[in-house]
């Protein structure tokens, strides 16, 4: 079965850009939430292999969605990735040491992100 | 990206910036109001950073520095202005509104032109002067107070802002932990947030690991004058546990509480009921804004839209009857072409209204929604218990009928609770759960929207009502009434069964209102009960009004319009198979008998035409269960007709719906079928036009 990858992403460009790019892998499945609280009903649903999040979306941000995996013992381990904009260096550092493994900076290239997902996901 | 995406990508991008922009502009003329009181609403602000923050980062990704330089610029400004380093002046207030103008401008270029660009250096000037305007002695007061650093690491910035401006104020903080179903907790989480917030801030939203699998806990930390037993009341929810840090926070209470459970971030433990207090202030900008996939429209244009959609409609009509009258002249192959063309035109404008209908559409669960706090504070005023249970949520209706209807909806659910339900105690005593039950259900029937309203409560005492009816002089204690007789008398004017009427269902509004409001929407409302096994209401309504397909008929001089989604069938009948039972005229229709109502009676038209003597025509109509056959002159044909309103004046006439145009510049009436039948299977037609 292919790996699946959770976006939690409440831009549906940023959302459709990162899918994109995902697919174009060809390796693995996503699954999309358009804000935390549906990222939440994702994540009993469905077995995650990795998560990306954004820091700022409506609802609850990325770091609460961060410390509610990390404080939850089915995903503890998942990777997890923060994709956010430069200026949102602090709250990127608050994630990082929240639990989360890496950090994309928006812009970002395809590559980067490709290469970040089979770190974690084939490594 | 890749090259085949970048045009979608592109379309993609210009129609998301343009939503965020639609709400930018919404939220900056919101801030500039409030410039007077100078204190800013934290949401609306938070909107506005939200929005340049989101087209800074879409704007990264296509590689457009201007607009990314711009949109960050306006979003560091903004962040200043969030937490509270730059002052809210009303130069920053319009040096924000040109930055917009400026955004406005350059992705507007774009869309036209990708390397469209302009010079941003005045407006980047701008900006930065009013972002240097900082205000004194901003630093980070939240270092000097103590607080733990392995807290102070899980806070954003922006918390911090928020939690020390509550401080500021004097606020109470509480954390509040509940639990919620896992299927319905972003619905009852919205709806406590929205509770919240009209006494105070939310500051942060923090899940956790619910009881079992199917539930999840969220911790609230919230700002507030209120206190403790305030908030228990005002939220009135079970398993609801509240936390209060001291009473009238000080900074250094605050700090002290900060301190109560100081490692728990740090050693990431599995037992989630220990971090609350760090973890309840990691998350912090709960109450941030969504920026909504959705474009907010004012009704009034849509119903513009749907204007000049119904008059094309009737131009259409008109071309497809000359195109009809070309076919009999010398001129057949024109009128060939024509009627092609007419055709074409004909499934485009079906679209195109089919298209401008669908955005009209909303789901009911808006509807619904508003229903649910209805529901809970009626249960609280009057010591009730209830349970609400909705289904078909996401039946889509008519966006003027969901606001039409929501006055009467909510009338018959106080009615439902006052009367209906029985208090918990007269429950038990009758066997009943104490919690009464309340069932809100919407469906789709066809061309019309069911929405059903039942209670468990104890039904409705047909003797009490009719009691009551003959002691108000509706009707005489001689009167024979059927069980649907009886629930009619609940519309009449003036009804009450309560000796007392009760500050709820009182409020100066009947149930013949209820039904009047409802029939103004070419709707019908029918009651069904069983004496202690509660009562059901049941709304029948059109899904659409602007434009109908209608049967037109001939009545004397008169013409009328049936909206055809009563209209079951057509008949032409010969007089001698009317019968007469009871006074009222029927006929047998495939074994079942079907009242008749002679419409040129319902209207006191003079018959003058007597050539169909011995054939007349039927419109077999119905609503729900009922049916009923209409006798008219002649069957003109059907048509599309945009229903328009007859005003206020005229509002209340009865067995009228609306007018309506014909494609001839001719208006005619549109009939309330449900009122005319109603009307009539209570043999009281004869005397109203």
């Amino acid at each position: 079965m292919s790996k699946k990858i959770l976006i939690a992403e409440d831009s549906l460009t940023m959302r459709s850009l990162i899918v994109s790019t995902i697919e174009a892998m060809g390796d693995y499945e996503t699954v999309e939430a358009g804000n935390g609280f549906e990222a939440l009903r994702i994540l009993p649903r469905e077995k995650v292999d990795l998560i990306i999040t954004d820091i700022n979306m409506p609802d609850i941000n990325g770091l609460e969605l961060i410390s509610f995996i990390r404080n939850n013992e089915n995903y503890r381990n998942t990777p997890l990735v923060i994709i956010s904009t430069e200026s949102s260096e602090r709250d990127r550092e608050k994630g990082m040491s929240l639990g989360a493994n890496a950090y994309l900076v928006k812009p970002f290239a395809p590559d980067q992100l490709q290469q970040l997902l089979r770190d974690y996901l084939e490594g | 990206m890749s090259d085949k995406n970048t045009s979608q990508a592109l379309k993609d991008f210009v129609s998301e910036t343009e939503e965020i922009i639609g709400s930018l502009n919404l939220d900056l003329l919101k801030l500039a109001d409030s410039l007077d009181s100078g204190d800013c609403d934290p949401d609306v602000l938070n909107g506005i950073f939200r929005g340049a923050h989101s087209i800074k980062g879409l704007a990264g990704m296509f590689g457009f520095d201007d607009l990314s330089e711009l949109s960050h610029s306006m979003e560091s400004l903004l962040d200043g202005l969030r937490l509270g380093k730059v002052p809210f002046t009303q130069s920053l207030v319009d040096t924000l509104f040109s930055s917009l103008d400026v955004l406005i401008n350059l992705i507007d270029g774009k869309n036209r032109d990708e390397n469209f660009t302009i010079d941003l250096s005045a407006i980047l000037a701008q900006i930065n002067q009013a972002a240097a305007a900082d205000l004194p002695g901003a630093g980070n007061p939240l270092t000097g107070l103590g607080i733990d650093a392995g807290i102070l690491n899980v806070l954003t910035e922006y918390e911090e802002h928020r939690l020390l401006e509550n401080v500021r104020k004097g606020r109470r903080l509480h954390l509040l932990r509940m639990d919620f179903d896992l299927a319905s907790f972003d619905l009852d989480l919205a709806e406590i947030t929205q509770q919240l917030k009209q006494q105070g801030e939310v500051i942060s939203t923090l899940p956790s690991v619910g009881a079992d699998s199917e539930r999840i806990a969220f911790q609230i930390l919230y700002g507030s004058d209120l206190n403790q037993a305030d908030i228990e009341l005002q939220l009135n929810r079970e398993g609801l546990d509240i936390r209060t840090y001291g009473d009238a926070v000080t900074v250094t209470e605050a700090d002290e509480f900060l301190l109560e459970e100081p490692t728990a971030i740090d050693t990431f433990t599995a037992d989630s009921s220990l971090p609350a207090t760090a973890e309840d202030l990691d998350g912090g900008s709960g109450s941030l804004r969504s920026i909504s996939r959705t474009v907010r429209v004012d009704i009034d244009k849509l119903d513009l839209l749907m204007n000049i959609v119904g008059e094309l409609v009737l131009s259409k009509s008109a071309i497809a009857t000359i195109s009809d009258r070309l076919k009999g002249t010398a001129e057949k192959e024109l009128a060939v072409e024509l009627g092609k063309s007419t055709r074409i035109l004909e499934r485009r404008l079906h679209e195109l209204q089919k298209g401008v209908m669908d955005v009209r559409m909303v789901p009911v669960g808006q509807l619904f929604d508003k229903m649910t706090r209805i529901v809970r504070q009626v249960a609280n005023e009057q010591g009730k218990k209830v349970n609400l249970d909705i289904k078909g949520a996401d039946t889509e209706l008519d966006k003027l009928i969901i606001e039409d209807v929501s006055d009467p909806l909510m009338h018959i659910i106080r009615n439902a609770i006052d009367h209906g339900l029985e208090s918990p105690n007269d429950r038990r005593l009758a066997g009943k759960a104490e919690k009464g039950l309340i069932q809100l259900w919407a469906s789709q029937k066809g061309n019309h929207v069911v929405i059903e309203v039942h209670d468990d409560g104890r039904g409705i005492d047909t003797d009490k009502v009719r009691r009551k009816a003959i002691e108000k002089g509706l009707i005489t204690n001689t009167q024979t009434l059927t069980e649907e007789d009886v629930y009619d008398l609940l519309f009449m004017p003036g009804f009450s069964t309560r000796d007392e009427v009760s500050g709820l269902s009182g409020r100066g509004v009947g149930m013949d209102v209820v039904k009047n409001n409802i029939a103004a929407l070419s709707g019908m409302i029918e009651v069904k009960s069983q004496p202690g096994q509660g009562s059901s209401m049941i709304i029948t309504l059109p899904i659409t009004l602007a434009i109908i397909k209608a049967l037109i008929v001939r009545v004397g001089e008169k013409t009328y319009a049936i909206p055809i989604n009563s209209v079951f069938e057509t008949l032409m009948i010969d007089v001698d198979t009317i019968q007469s039972i009871e006074k009222r005229e029927v006929i047998e229709l495939r074994k079942s008998t079907v009242p008749l109502l002679r419409l040129e009676q319902a209207f006191a038209l003079t018959a003058s035409d007597k050539d169909h003597d011995h054939r007349l025509f039927v419109a077999i109509v119905g609503m729900a269960e009922k049916r009923m056959g209409f006798v008219v002159d002649e069957l003109l044909g059907q048509q599309d007709v945009v229903i328009k309103s007859l005003g206020k004046a005229l509002g209340f006439v009865k067995g009228v719906a609306g007018a309506a145009e014909l494609g001839n510049q001719k208006t005619i009436l549109v009939l309330d079928v449900a009122g005319l039948m109603s009307e009539a299977l209570r043999g009281e037609s004869s005397s109203n036009v």
